[in-house]
C-alpha cells in the first residue's frame, strides 16, 4: 500500500512526518504522473485556492477526479476538506465534489481565532486533539455524510466512502490516530 | 536567559497552545509565495496567480529605497481594504520595536505582522517582545545567533534579510546559506562546545540545544530580500527556504500577473529544471536590480536590527 501526498504548497512534510513514524510507504505528488501506483492521497492544510490554482494549471486537478473515479481513497485535513468539498462558500471556488459536504473558508474567522480543542470522535474513548488554524466550518453534510467527530457544533471529522476529511490538523500533533484510521479505510 | 517577567523560560513560552497555532499558520505557508503589495487591486493580482498570503506595506522596498523619507506602517484604511478583498491570509509590516504600531494592527486582526528592517527602526536596541502578542510574527534574520534571538522574543517564523528592493538575489543566498551551514555545524558539536557557541552566536542555550539536536530551526525558515525571478525562487528553495517572499520583484517588474503566477509555479516544483524553464519563458522585464557593492553602507537595509 502506498499514499500520495498532494504537495504544491502547504504543510505536506508534517503529513509525511506522521506517515514516517507509522512506517507508511509515500511519496509527493505535484503532477499528474505522481498518481500512478498509488492507494490513497492525503490533501494537506495550506491555502485552498492556491492549491486550486496550481491543480488546474497542471491538470491535476481532472487527474484526481480519475484517482477517485478508479476507487483512490482521499483524506485532505482543512484546505484539503475545502477543495474535496461538494460547495465552497466565503469565497463560491471550484471543488473536486467528492464529500458531500457543503464547507464554510475561515469559518471562525482570521487567524486570532485559531486554537486548539479538545474534542469527542466516535472512533475511541478519548479525546482528539484538535488544531484549527484559519479553519473552515462545515455548514451542511449530505445523507451519505458520516460524522466522526463535532466542536462547537459543527461536524469537523466526516467520511463517505472513501474520502475522509477534518477541519483541524491531525498532522500537527504527535497523535497519529486519524492517520491510522485513513490507512485501515485504505485497506479495507 | 531572557523571561518575560514572570519567570518563564525560553522554552516554557514555547509550550502552549498559541505558540503552536502560530507557528501552525507558518506550516500552512510553506512551499509559497508571499506578495508584497500596497492596495487590493495588487493584492487581488496575487491572490488570482496563486500567492498563499499577502504582505501589506505602504510603499514596496525599492521605492522606498527611491524615495527616501520614513517608511512607516501602512495605513489601517489600506490593509482594511486588503483583508476585504482577499480570502488568503494578509501580514502587513510594522518598524522595529515598534510595539503601537503592532498593537494597532492586532486590533485591526491581520493573520501575521512582520517585524521589518524595511521599514525605519523606531528603536535602534530593542525588538518588540514579541510573545506579548496573540497575532504572530515574522522577522528578519542574517545569521543564526540573529534568528535564534528574533525567536527568543516569539518570532514564530524567520525569513532572510537579504537586500529588500535590490532585485539582487545575492545577500539572500548569503543569508540562507549562513543560517544553514550554522545549523549544520552545531549538530556536530559536543554539549561544552554548545555553551561556548551559544555565547558566539549571541543566542539562548536552550535554543541552540535545540538546533543541534534537530538541525533545523524551531519555527519555519522562508526567504526574502532580492527574489525577482523563478529561477531566483527555485535557488532559495533549493538552499533550504521553505518558502519565498517576493517584494519589489512582482509590481515593479513590467508583466506582475504573469510573474507572480510564474514564481508560484517555480517555487512549487523547485526542484523540476523543465517546469521552471516553463515558468521562466514568455516573462517581459524583470525589475532592473542594484549591484550590492554600488549601495553605500547606510543604504543598506539588512544592517537595521541586531
Amino acid at each position: 500500500m502506498k499514499v500520495g501526498i498532494l504537495a504544491i504548497q502547504g504543510d505536506y512534510e508534517a503529513h509525511a512526518g506522521v506517515l514516517e513514524r507509522l512506517g507508511a510507504e509515500h511519496s509527493f505528488v505535484r503532477l499528474p504522473g505522481d498518481l500512478a501506483g498509488l492507494n490513497g492521497i492525503i490533501l494537506p492544510g495550506g491555502e485552498s485556492s492556491t492549491h486550486l490554482k496550481v491543480l488546474t494549471e497542471e491538470g491535476l486537478f481532472d487527474a484526481l477526479k480519475q484517482f477517485a473515479a478508479n476507487g483512490g481513497a482521499f483524506f485532505g485535513t482543512c484546505a484539503g476538506a475545502i477543495l474535496l468539498a461538494r460547495e465552497v462558500h466565503g469565497p463560491a471556488q471550484a471543488s473536486l465534489g467528492l464529500l458531500d459536504v457543503s464547507i464554510l473558508r475561515n469559518g471562525y474567522g482570521r487567524q486570532l481565532a485559531s486554537d486548539v480543542h479538545a474534542g469527542k470522535t466516535k472512533l475511541r474513548k478519548e479525546p482528539l486533539e484538535m488544531v484549527f488554524i484559519r479553519a473552515p466550518i462545515i455548514e451542511s453534510v449530505g445523507k451519505g455524510i458520516e460524522v466522526l467527530a463535532e466542536d462547537s457544533g459543527h461536524p469537523v471529522l466526516v467520511q463517505q466512502g472513501r474520502v475522509l476529511a477534518s477541519t483541524f490538523h491531525p498532522e500537527l500533533t504527535d497523535d497519529t490516530f486519524v492517520h491510522e484510521h485513513f490507512l485501515k479505510r485504505i485497506a479495507q | 536567559m531572557k523571561s518575560n517577567g514572570k519567570g518563564e523560560e525560553t522554552m516554557d513560552l514555547m509550550n502552549n497552545n498559541l505558540w503552536r497555532v502560530k507557528v501552525g499558520l507558518a506550516e500552512m505557508l510553506k512551499g509559497g509565495v508571499i506578495m508584497d503589495v500596497t492596495n487590493a487591486e495588487q493584492a487581488k493580482i496575487a491572490e488570482d496567480a496563486g500567492a498563499c498570503a499577502v504582505m501589506a506595506l505602504e510603499r514596496v522596498p525599492s521605492d522606498i529605497r527611491k524615495e527616501g523619507g520614513v517608511a512607516r506602517m501602512a495605513a489601517p484604511r489600506v490593509i482594511r481594504e486588503i483583508m476585504d478583498t482577499v480570502s488568503i491570509p494578509v501580514m502587513a509590516k510594522v518598524r522595529i520595536g515598534h510595539f503601537a504600531e503592532a498593537q494597532v494592527l492586532e486590533a485591526l486582526e491581520v493573520d501575521y505582522i512582520d517585524e521589518s528592517e524595511v521599514l525605519t527602526p523606531a528603536d535602534e536596541e530593542h525588538h518588540v517582545w514579541k510573545h506579548g502578542f496573540k497575532v504572530p510574527f515574522v522577522c528578519g534574520a542574517r545569521n543564526l545567533g540573529e534568528a535564534l534571538r528574533r525567536i527568543a522574543e516569539g518570532a514564530a517564523m524567520i525569513r532572510t534579510k537579504g537586500e529588500a528592493g535590490s532585485g539582487n538575489i545575492v545577500e539572500a543566498v548569503r543569508h540562507m546559506r549562513a543560517i544553514v551551514g550554522q545549523m549544520k555545524k552545531l549538530t556536530m558539536l559536543g554539549e561544552e562546545e554548545l555553551v561556548h557557541e551559544a555565547k558566539e552566536l549571541g543566542a539562548p542555550f536552550e535554543l541552540v540545544a535545540w538546533v543541534a539536536k534537530n538541525g533545523k530551526l524551531p519555527v519555519p525558515n522562508f526567504s526574502a530580500g532580492g527574489i525577482a525571478t523563478p529561477a531566483d525562487a527555485a535557488l532559495v528553495m533549493q538552499l533550504g527556504a521553505e518558502a519565498v517572499f517576493v517584494g519589489s520583484g512582482i509590481f515593479k517588474s513590467s508583466d506582475p500577473a504573469q510573474r507572480a503566477r510564474a514564481i508560484v509555479k517555480a517555487t512549487t516544483h523547485y526542484k523540476d529544471a523543465k517546469i521552471v524553464l516553463e515558468a521562466s519563458e514568455e516573462l517581459g522585464e524583470a525589475m532592473k536590480g542594484l549591484d550590492i557593492r554600488q549601495i553605500e553602507e547606510k543604504d543598506l537595509l539588512q544592517t537595521r536590527g541586531w
